[in-house]
């Protein structure tokens, strides 16, 4: 019997499905790597440049975040400021598409339907594969077409294209075999993406561990192998083939665990449930909970070692070679006002602010998955009103994400003070800057029950676009000079840059008395509409 | 409160498909009422706004006495929903599932959910995601009937049942009617309807088309007689003789219910062999009206 029967129905299906997604997704990345270029090349000037490279090159904080930069080209600089980033988010993409036409499907049983037909075994794997895999070098075409288009050398523009997507290609594949480890698509996602912040990680210690450190962690990092191309800077095309073999590594093992496992099974094995609830199992908010504390472990244990390493990074910066003027306006724009040291401090936190409101979207997505899985109906037709139930989600992403912050807080506190001597204070003061994120992030959530209880169909899409705005608006809108107004829609531009800012409490009660709005208007809305 | 459930002229539309076009039903308290009617005919949508999980859009609903969507929660636990299809949290055991709901509920009786669990033959244990579709449905038939909520809406509670559990939930659903619960048991198994239900209301694209005891619904049909004779006989043109069919001596038709006596006079005339009248089951009835209006929307295409 034929292994790929079936394929190009398949193949048509899942284009159709994502006829949206992808599309946009792909124009953000090349819009991004491309804005990035142009803006590098109308701003800086070649001595600019040179000072850049001078102070990143020594800056840990700066190759913590983006990796080391290897040239004062226009292209050298692009591949160091958004090399690593663009292939983040072509693997996040990547890593959603796999899961969503693997494992997904299979959990919910419509590959049931689907493999019943003149459909081979292997054949929704495959066809995953070759979507994402299409999508990963129409990404490659564009890119590198965008690149050359604004002035940049052909070949560069290629490497770095190519180092981009082949790392997501990598990524693909990765998710394809966490798709056959458990029966779940959640936890399959979960493996996927920890997989890709530990690559994160992994390259961000390697880069900025400096020469005595274990700066060959980078090479352990399919994320590091995207710096280690060096597009711009001597193009190493055999650096490709890195990616290229994990590729091949992680699907060749996918296919094996097809091939033995039975449909709708995992590898890891299943464990039996208590046959009765326990205490914690009696209400609304004891579901959402159960429910949902996996995830928030999870998410827990990456700002752990992420903000520790970021905190333990800081240590450095502050001792800056080459303090220019336009270095210290780089770094002014992405975070703080005062010293370097708390302007990377500050970049960071605002990076945990922004995973925090990520987490907190998902919680209150939760409701919207649950309630299109149809696990809404059974609770809500017992004495569980929908408020009740709404708010026993919306309890998980308040309370979460304010764990989370302080998780930041104190993780790059103990990583920066142990380092520096004064751990006490670091904890302190750090943990008060990620708080001052939390109402940010509530606002985002807010603005996400809001589409749940008015605009349901639009409750997935609309959470994640905001995420991802209020993202690239940190990271891009001051890079790409976006008017004050439109950063201004992003409740983290009124975020004070702790530490080193001083604090309004203004902004922070606006924020919260503006989120605290928002739900009490999507739940409102929701005790009107249909369910179910 | 002599009706546990009152519906009159409800209307429910989705964008521009009408799933309820001015539906009544009413369920008398501790019957058991059986709700028939065929896939997409608007038996679930009802059951929805009777849950209060759907807004009517016109019309009037009253549950055990209040409004389906303003006393939702109160009304909630007095009484226990069997979803027509079963979804429960993957990674939750059927045990933790059927305490969670019961709690949500209220309460639920320990010893009457251990004894159902021995019923149904379910291992409560069992992590959702493992149960197949009979046992999910088992789940939430434990966790209703171990609530004791006056009013079980159950929405085709057994279309994923083995034929033995299939008999166990009848001999569920006999138990709860005795200790006086009323049950509306929406179904497309005639079968299971014509055992289990007191009264029985036929829906048809989003309306009440028959309603009333079994007995009632035969009086407006049909009996079919088979007779073997002793000599010829022409039924021909009697009025209330449909479907004739004469093979020799052996005659087979439907006859209304008010020519029966009349009919039967022409067939002794003629001797009787042997002869048996049956009653129209539920799937006949059912059958007829479906037909009839099918053939009704066939005509006028």
């Amino acid at each position: 019997m034929s292994g790929l029967a079936g394929a190009g129905v398949l193949a048509r299906l899942a284009l159709r499905r994502d006829r949206i997604m992808l599309p946009a997704w792909v124009y953000v990345v090349t819009a991004l790597v491309a804005g990035t270029a142009w803006t590098f090349k109308k701003v800086y000037s070649p001595a600019g440049r040179v000072q850049l490279l001078v102070s990143a090159g020594h800056n840990p904080g700066l190759l913590f975040l983006y990796g080391r930069l290897y040239g004062t080209s226009v292209g050298a600089l692009t591949a160091w400021r958004y090399g690593v980033w663009a292939a983040i988010f072509a693997a996040v993409m990547s890593i959603m598409l796999v899961i969503r036409h693997t494992r997904a499907d299979e959990e919910s049983g419509r590959l049931e339907l689907i493999g019943a037909g003149v459909v081979g075994r292997q054949t929704p794997l495959t066809v995953a594969l070759a979507v994402a895999g299409a999508a990963d070098l129409v990404l490659a075409v564009l890119i590198a077409a965008a690149l050359t288009v604004v002035g940049l050398p052909a070949a560069g523009a290629v490497a770095l294209a190519l180092a981009i997507t082949t790392c997501s290609l990598a990524f693909a594949c990765v998710a394809a075999l966490a798709a056959q480890l458990t029966s779940g698509a959640r936890t399959a996602r979960g493996i996927a993406l920890g997989a890709l912040g530990l690559a994160y990680l992994l390259r961000a210690v390697g880069d900025s561990a400096g020469a005595r450190g274990p700066s060959w962690l980078t090479w352990l990092s399919p994320l590091g192998w995207t710096e280690l191309a060096r597009p711009f800077t001597g193009d190493r095309w055999w650096a490709l083939a890195l990616p290229l073999a994990l590729a091949v590594t992680a699907a060749v093992a996918a296919y094996t665990v097809t091939a033995r496992r039975d449909y709708g099974a995992g590898l890891l094995p299943d464990r039996p449930g208590r046959p009765d609830g326990g205490r914690l199992l009696g209400d609304p908010f004891g579901l959402a909970w159960r429910l949902q504390w996996g995830t928030l472990t999870g998410w827990a244990a990456g700002f752990v070692f992420g903000c520790a390493a970021a905190g333990a990074a800081a240590k450095g910066v502050g001792a800056l070679v080459g303090g220019s003027a336009s270095v210290r306006h780089e770094f002014t724009r992405l975070g703080g006002q005062a010293g370097l040291t708390n302007a990377y401090l500050a970049a960071v936190m605002s990076i945990a602010g922004l995973a925090a409101a990520a987490y907190a979207v998902s919680a209150v997505l939760r409701l919207h998955s649950e309630e299109a899985a149809g696990l809404a109906e059974p609770v809500l037709a017992t004495a569980c009103g929908r408020i009740r139930w709404a708010l026993s989600h919306v309890a998980m992403a308040v309370a979460g994400s304010g764990v989370l912050l302080v998780v930041a807080g104190v993780a790059a506190g103990l990583g920066y003070g142990l380092r520096a001597g004064n751990a006490g204070t670091e904890v302190a003061s750090l943990t008060g800057a990620a708080l001052a994120q939390w109402p940010a992030a509530l606002a985002v959530a807010g603005a996400t029950i809001v589409l749940f209880g008015a605009f349901p169909r639009a409750a997935m899409a609309g959470g994640w676009t905001m995420v991802s705005a209020a993202v690239l608006a940190v990271f891009f809108g001051p890079l790409l000079r976006l008017p004050q107004w439109v950063m201004d829609i992003s409740p983290f531009t009124h975020v004070p840059k702790l530490p080193g800012a001083t604090v309004h409490a203004a902004p922070l009660l606006w924020l919260t008395l503006a989120a605290a709005i928002l739900a009490a208007a999507g739940l409102a809305a929701l005790r009107q509409r249909d369910v179910g | 409160m002599a009706h546990a459930i009152e519906v009159h002229g409800l209307q429910k539309s989705f964008g521009p498909a009408r799933a309820l076009a001015g539906l009544d039903l009413t369920v008398r308290t501790g019957e058991v009422h059986a709700y028939l009617g065929p896939n997409g005919a608007g038996k679930t949508t009802t059951l929805r706004i009777l849950l209060g999980l759907l807004k009517a859009d016109g019309g009037e609903a009253r549950l055990l006495g209040g409004d389906p969507w303003r006393d939702a929660t109160r009304l909630h636990r007095r009484l226990a929903y069997v979803p027509g299809d079963v979804t429960l949290w993957p990674n939750l055991s059927g045990g933790e599932i059927i305490d969670l709901l019961g709690r949500l509920r209220g309460g639920l009786d320990p010893g009457r959910r251990a004894a159902l669990c021995e019923r149904f033959a379910l291992d409560p244990a069992k992590k959702a995601h493992a149960y197949s579709k009979g046992n999910r449905q088992k789940v939430a038939l434990v966790a209703a009937l171990a609530s004791d909520a006056e009013l079980l809406l159950l929405d085709e509670p057994t279309s994923g049942l083995d034929p033995i559990m299939e008999a166990t939930f009848r001999d569920c659903v006999e138990d709860e009617r005795r200790s006086g619960r009323t049950i509306l048991l929406s179904s497309h198994i005639l079968a299971e309807a014509e055992a289990l239900s007191d009264r029985v209301s036929i829906i048809r694209d989003g309306r009440c088309v028959e309603t009333g005891t079994l007995a009632e619904l035969r009086h407006l049909t049909r009996t079919a007689v088979d007779a073997e004779l002793a000599g010829p006989v022409s039924l021909d043109g009697v009025p209330g003789v449909h479907d004739l069919d004469v093979v020799g001596l052996r005659v087979r038709c439907q006859v209304d219910n008010e020519a029966l006596n009349d009919v039967l006079r022409h067939l002794t005339e003629a001797g009787i062999r042997t002869v048996t009248c049956q009653p129209p089951t539920l799937e006949e009835l059912f059958l007829r009206h479906y037909l009839a209006e099918r053939d009704v929307a066939g005509a006028s295409r």
